[in-house]
């Protein structure tokens, strides 16, 4: 047994040449790929810069029938994948996996709750035609990081609504959590999708079911 | 607060090939890393300045940069029924526990590998205060080092706070460090490492250790574990099964399943028959968990005869199945019990 890189085949990765590489701001990047396999909203990938490098996995934020996939990602300093992302450019090459995952469930007027690039399932939803009348609670550190929220609010109009502890661009000022403990009824009957970091998605699961949601509404992701 | 962190860097946890470097460095033989790992993995010594067989003018060299690394324990809680909870420091000013439970023939340790963790498992209170860091390899063997009882030790179980497949560097290099010649030199057979089925990291753990393996089960039906484990969206059990169906366990290392029981919800015929399906053709066993209660918890633990006739049914399946006895619940060392939030945030 030694420490380093194993040697054993984890998660197939395959070659893929960047068609588009942008920052959007609030540290969020969208990255395009070529589209090789068909998908279901709400899936996976794995991805990599280089073959040593274990792969990380990230959301598919574009819909079904889009052309090409899209990532959303945000760079983390001291990570080890995203610093070397970021830096990457239109025809160089990342090692992606086959979507897999099975974060793909929409009912109908279904509760969505996302922090950070936790959208990335629900765009992917909206963008393939599904949870056209979910209602999406989103929040974000800060106006810039409140990505593709122009899409969610023609999509969803005022069930979209965007939190914010600074309050930017007229969203609620506070958390996500704090929108739900204040919020005087919740819809017991209805599903919650939770999408984000562990520390969001407990949280948030402990107010809705000292709300009276049954924890078997409720359906979590974990960016982790 | 006492300071915990030093400047210095850590010699537990460092590897042969590690300490060689440093020798080198310093201008020493190659020899002396031999006997500096030594020091750190076969003998109790407090200082760099006891480790008496080597130079002092080389000791007083390591000492201006290395410190081997021990953090004592902070506090230590006792159960009525012997088990005791350590609280140990780790870096950045949180903490983790580890619980040390002593029966007549054999006496576990049951290691953290994180600070909090990020599975959210919906029965954890880890789970609950989210994720704060990963322990170093020094930071894992340091729970055994500076334990009292550490050289009594006769298990590890990795299954105190975190997912130890969400820390595989360090988790793999501790156990390296615990069953190598020049380590510790334990046979793996003393040591099981509990998962929730990270499929990457398993692995990987089943390619380079002979440790034996446990997987959290909890539920053998799809869409149930989901609402209790959200790592099923993307490792679901049956792939975990499946990559379990290809290793050879049975003989030297063994596989096991944890199943904490629900009342009302995992512990009914459905539940007996479904696991006797899905478990056909791994040779393995289950052990049966009682749920300790945490706060806001939606569920509660069945009782004792339902646990007791649930055991049976799965024996007469032909699953091996064990009910684990409860150790230490009143000092909060039991399973899924191991939280220091409040710690961290004070
Ligand atoms: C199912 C799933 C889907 C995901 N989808 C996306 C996505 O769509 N977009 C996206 O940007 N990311 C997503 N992630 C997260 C992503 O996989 C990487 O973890 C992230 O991009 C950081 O990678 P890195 O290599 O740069 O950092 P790493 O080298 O992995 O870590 C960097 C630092 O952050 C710490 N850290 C890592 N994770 C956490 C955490 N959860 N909480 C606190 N500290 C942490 C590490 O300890 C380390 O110090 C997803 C994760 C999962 C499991
Ligand atoms: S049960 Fe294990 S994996 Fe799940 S949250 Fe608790 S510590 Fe993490």
């Amino acid at each position: 047994m030694g420490t380093g890189i194993s040697a054993v085949k984890k998660l197939e990765l395959f070659p893929e040449k960047i068609i588009d590489l942008k920052e959007i701001g609030g540290g969020g990047f969208i990255l395009r790929l070529p589209r090789r396999y068909d998908f279901e909203a709400g899936q996976v990938i794995g991805l990599s810069t280089r073959l040593s490098l274990e792969p990380r996995l990230y959301s598919i934020a574009s819909g079904e029938n889009d052309k090409e996939l899209e990532i959303l990602f945000t760079r983390k300093d001291d990570g080890q994948l995203t610093p070397a992302l970021s830096g990457l450019a239109q025809g160089d090459t990342v090692y992606s996996s086959r979507p897999f995952g099975n974060y793909t469930h929409v009912t109908p007027g279904c509760f969505w709750i996302a922090t950070g690039t936790g959208l990335a399932p629900f765009r992917s939803m909206l963008r393939s035609g599904k949870g056209k009348d979910a209602f999406f609670l989103h929040g974000a550190r800060d106006s810039a990081s409140f990505y593709f929220s122009e899409e969610f609010r023609e999509s969803l109009s005022n069930r979209y609504v965007p939190c914010s502890s600074t309050g930017a661009g007229g969203c609620f000022p506070g958390r996500v959590s704090d929108w739900l403990l204040q919020a005087d009824e919740l819809p017991l009957d209805k599903q919650f999708y939770l999408c984000g970091r562990a520390e969001m998605v407990v949280e948030v699961r402990d107010i809705l079911i000292s709300k009276g949601i049954s924890f078997k509404n409720i359906h979590a992701e974990i960016y982790f | 607060m006492p300071k915990f962190i030093s400047d210095m860097e850590a010699l537990l946890g460092k590897t042969p090939d590690e300490l060689k470097a440093i020798v080198k460095e310093l201008g020493a033989q190659p020899f002396v890393a031999n006997q500096l790992s030594d020091w750190l993995y076969k003998k109790d010594v407090q200082s760099i300045d006891e480790m008496s067989n080597l130079s002092v003018k080389f000791r007083e060299k390591l000492s201006e940069s290395y410190e081997i690394g021990l953090k004592p324990y902070l506090t230590v809680q006792e159960s009525v029924d012997g088990t005791k909870k350590y609280l140990f420091p780790a870096a950045n000013g949180k903490f983790i526990e580890a619980a040390y439970i002593p029966e007549k023939e054999r006496k576990t340790l049951c290691v953290s590998t994180q600070v909090g963790c990020k599975m959210g498992c919906l029965f954890c209170m880890t789970g609950k205060q989210g994720f704060q860091g990963n322990l170093t390899a020094g930071e894992i063997i340091n729970q055994i080092k500076s334990l009292p009882e550490g050289r009594e030790l006769s298990n590890i179980v990795y299954m105190g706070m975190g997912e130890p497949f969400d820390n595989m560097p360090n988790v793999m290099r501790s156990l390296e460090i615990l069953t190598a010649e020049w380590g510790y030199g334990w046979s793996p057979k003393r040591i099981t490492v509990s998962t929730i089925g990270i499929i990457p990291g398993m692995k990987e753990f089943l390619e380079r250790s002979d440790a034996h393996l446990a997987v959290s089960l909890h539920s053998p039906f799809d869409e149930e574990r989901r609402q209790l484990m959200p790592i099923q969206h993307i490792y679901p059990l049956k792939e975990v099964l499946d990559e379990i169906r290809s290793w050879d366990f049975g003989r030297q290392r063994r596989v096991s399943f944890e199943y904490i029981v629900f009342k009302d919800l995992n512990d009914t015929p459905a539940h007996v028959k479904e696991l006797s399906r899905i478990l056909n053709g791994i040779k393995c066993r289950i052990n049966l968990i009682r749920f300790h209660a945490i706060p806001g918890a939606p569920f509660q633990s069945s009782d004792e005869q339902r646990i007791e006739a649930f055991k049976d049914e799965l024996n007469k399946k032909g699953i091996l199945t064990t009910i684990r006895k409860s150790r230490g619940e009143d000092i909060y060392a039991a399973c899924g019990l191991l939280s220091t939030k409040i710690l961290g945030n004070s």
